[in-house]
């Protein structure tokens, strides 16, 4: 994973609240079996609208999605994450995360930043009112600022460190391998094993 | 102090404990007992592996099924959409090369991964059970700790069998009472929503507790955790008792002889002691509790079935008032319009919220003896090749065809409609699933959430309708659906 500090890119303010995964990104674009090439998958419905804000320049060169409240919820799917990325976004920002989003956003390099609903309108009105303006993101100093406002954001601590760092997450945990391994002498004979199968193959 | 059910879960399973304490701990690696695996979120994750040369730790820990693209007609042909069949025999292709247990379409097993696992017996009380998809929640109604994860956790699962987690809030949910007939537990769940919020339980894990839980079916607290997800909660979870350990007695997967007592012994310390404390408490009264629908575009957008759909002035948060405007004007509805005179022209009946044998009962139920509205199209999808079986060795195949409904094979369907099973623009669905999302079930299509029996009664009535709306003159069968 690409390390991630400070990221400075165009705003795109996007005034609704519970952006779910299926306007990210809608199902049928979840049949490839690639982990690139997305970007013409996100928001694809409202992007068939003309005066969706990602059709309008400066917008659609943007690389800081600023949401309402409660974006990414709904499904898993981590394709949401890709597909944003694949469009150019470095970091979203909103008030509430989907926790799975975000979890998702950590493993890629997203950052989801958590700012303040108060600060998210403070921010959307620079953006509106002059489009274009450059929004920086700073994940070492947790701020965020847009025109004369300047904000702080919050993210979890280790997902920070991890960003900073472009850490991988399976290289880190298989450090504690032998952890999991003693782990796995414990285990009752009672737990189930898929294999093998107890059924009928058919 | 005591503990919660999510806390003794957790704690059973933690590998390494995270340095730190607070808000600034590291996550605990916890050990993750079953992971369910499906076509869709699992190919990437699958080349990941192949890419660092990295095996699959735990294959016995491990299960495939075909679900989300698979048709629900003609299942012997070839899939007919090219890239739903690719995916398909990639999930085929990476199955046999890392050596995974598969249940293919056709198969006696195959079916919706939420369906499948706890039918095999493989989901248990106070495991870890993780699934690239979010409705995996559905497996916390056994007292499992099951949720949700994304395309780089699985392949972390497939490559480690562990999972770094924070610590979760705990939330309960305490519902008292009895329902009364034709009220069910998808009615619990979407007041829940409607409760709290699509962001209400986000950070927590909750735990569905009280007298109208525990008289529950299983079937029924599954359709419950199912939805914890919409009320952006990681996980949901019902404590075991004898109704789980009589579901599970005899199932495939479940123990045997001594392990049987080893497990039934463990089991019954899975609840919350009495001295523990949640962070938040919700009551909700079952007694008063009437048959729910969804009116907008979130699952949180739920009103009664006798009340009228609500205007935007209604919302005191801006936020709120603007997202029911819009759901508005996608869904054509006005505000003040009774719910009950909205018309539908699809129901579908299915999905891993409602697709249990128990669901196609109460439906079945509901229309037996009785016309299809003829403007109504009804989908019927068994949430697996099991339960279709199930029905058929108890008639209700016929019940729904003779009532003009269509009977499929097994899937998620029309859930998300990945596969040919859409919504047309501006199509209105009554539907037994779990997401009213814009475009999730077809393109412009237009989602109001129900039970199976409103489902049922919908597709008598073409009306968005409660079973109570039917004549009183079979009403006779509601007994026995309460739950």
């Amino acid at each position: 994973m690409e390390a991630f500090t400070t990221h400075t890119g165009i705003g795109v303010p996007l005034r609704q609240s519970n952006v779910d995964t299926d306007q990210i990104i809608p199902a049928v674009y979840l049949k490839r079996i690639t982990r690139t090439g997305f970007e013409d998958a996100l928001f694809a419905a409202w992007r068939k609208d003309e005066s969706f804000i990602l059709n309008q320049a400066p917008f659609n060169a943007g690389s800081v999605l600023v949401a309402g409240p409660d974006f990414g919820t709904g499904s898993s799917r981590e394709h949401a994450v890709w597909a944003l990325k694949d469009y150019g976004f470095k970091a979203v920002l909103s008030s509430r995360f989907a926790d799975i989003f975000r979890g998702n956003s950590g493993k890629q390099g997203l950052l989801a930043a958590q700012v303040a609903q108060d600060d998210i309108e403070l921010i959307w009105k620079v953006l509106e009112n002059a489009p274009g303006t450059e929004v920086k993101v700073d994940l070492v100093s947790k701020t965020v600022e847009c025109g004369n406002v300047v904000a702080t954001f919050d993210i979890d601590d280790y997902t920070r460190w991890r960003l900073l760092e472009g850490l991988d997450d399976i290289g880190l945990t298989l450090q504690h391998e032998e952890d999991i391994t003693a782990y796995e002498a414990t285990r009752p004979s009672f737990k189930p094993k898929t294999i093998p199968a107890k059924v009928e193959a058919s | 102090m005591g503990k919660t059910l999510a806390e003794k879960v957790w704690d059973a399973h933690v590998v390494r404990k995270g340095e730190g304490e607070g808000a600034n701990a590291q996550p605990d690696l916890l050990f993750i007992d079953l992971h369910l695996v499906h076509e869709v979120t699992s190919p990437q994750a699958f080349e990941g592996l192949r890419l660092a040369g990295r095996k699959l730790r735990r294959v016995d820990l491990t299960i495939a099924t075909e679900d989300h693209n698979t048709p629900t007609l003609d299942i012997d042909k070839p899939i007919a959409d090219l890239t739903s069949r690719t995916q398909i025999e990639t999930l085929r292709a990476n199955c046999r090369e890392f050596g995974v247990r598969l249940h293919s379409l056709g198969d006696k097993e195959q079916g919706i991964v939420h369906v499948v696992g706890p039918q095999l017996g493989l989901t248990q009380p106070g495991m870890t059970v993780v699934c690239g998809d979010s409705h995996t929640s559905t497996h916390g109604a056994f007292g499992a700790l099951a949720m949700g994860i994304g395309t780089s956790e699985v392949e972390h699962v497939m490559a480690t069998q562990t999972l770094s987690l924070k610590p979760f809030k705990t939330m309960a949910i305490n519902v008292e009472g009895t329902l009364r007939p034709g009220v069910t537990a998808k009615d619990i769940i979407l007041a829940v929503i409607a409760k709290i919020g699509t962001g209400g339980g986000q950070g927590y894990v909750l735990e569905y507790r009280g007298s109208a839980i525990r008289a529950l079916s299983m079937d029924a607290r599954m359709t419950i955790c199912n939805m914890s997800i919409e009320a952006g909660a990681r996980a949901g979870m019902v404590a075991p008792d004898q109704t789980t350990y009589d579901y599970m007695q005899g199932r495939p997967h479940a123990p045997e002889g001594a392990d049987w007592d080893a497990a039934v012994e463990y089991w019954n310390t899975l609840h919350t002691d009495e001295d523990a404390t949640f962070d938040v408490e919700v009551d909700l009264d079952a007694d008063t509790l009437e048959p729910f629908v969804t009116w907008g575009t979130n699952p949180g957008q739920g009103v009664s079935l006798s009340a009228k759909v609500p205007s935007p002035e209604d919302f005191g948060d801006e936020n709120a008032k603007a997202a029911a405007e819009r759901a508005l004007s996608y869904m054509g509805l006005e505000a003040g319009t009774p719910m009950k005179d909205i018309r539908v022209d699809t129901v579908f009946l299915g999905s891993c919220t409602n697709s249990r044998i128990e669901d196609l009962r109460a439906a079945a139920d509901i229309i037996r003896g009785r016309e299809k509205d003829p403007k109504v199209r009804m989908l019927v999808v068994p949430g697996s090749a099991r339960v279709r079986l199930e029905a058929e060795a108890e008639g209700l195949d016929k019940v729904f065809k003779e009532f003009g409904a269509e009977w499929r094979f097994a899937g998620c369907s029309m859930c998300l409609g990945m596969n040919p099973d859409q919504l047309e623009p501006g199509e209105r669905c009554a539907s037994t699933s779990n997401r009213n999302f814009e475009g999730r079930q077809g393109k412009g299509g237009r989602t109001h959430l129900v039970s199976p029996v409103v489902a049922a009664a919908t597709a008598v009535r073409g009306t968005l309708s409660s079973p109570s709306d039917l004549e009183s003159a079979s009403t006779g069968t509601l007994t026995g659906i309460a739950v």
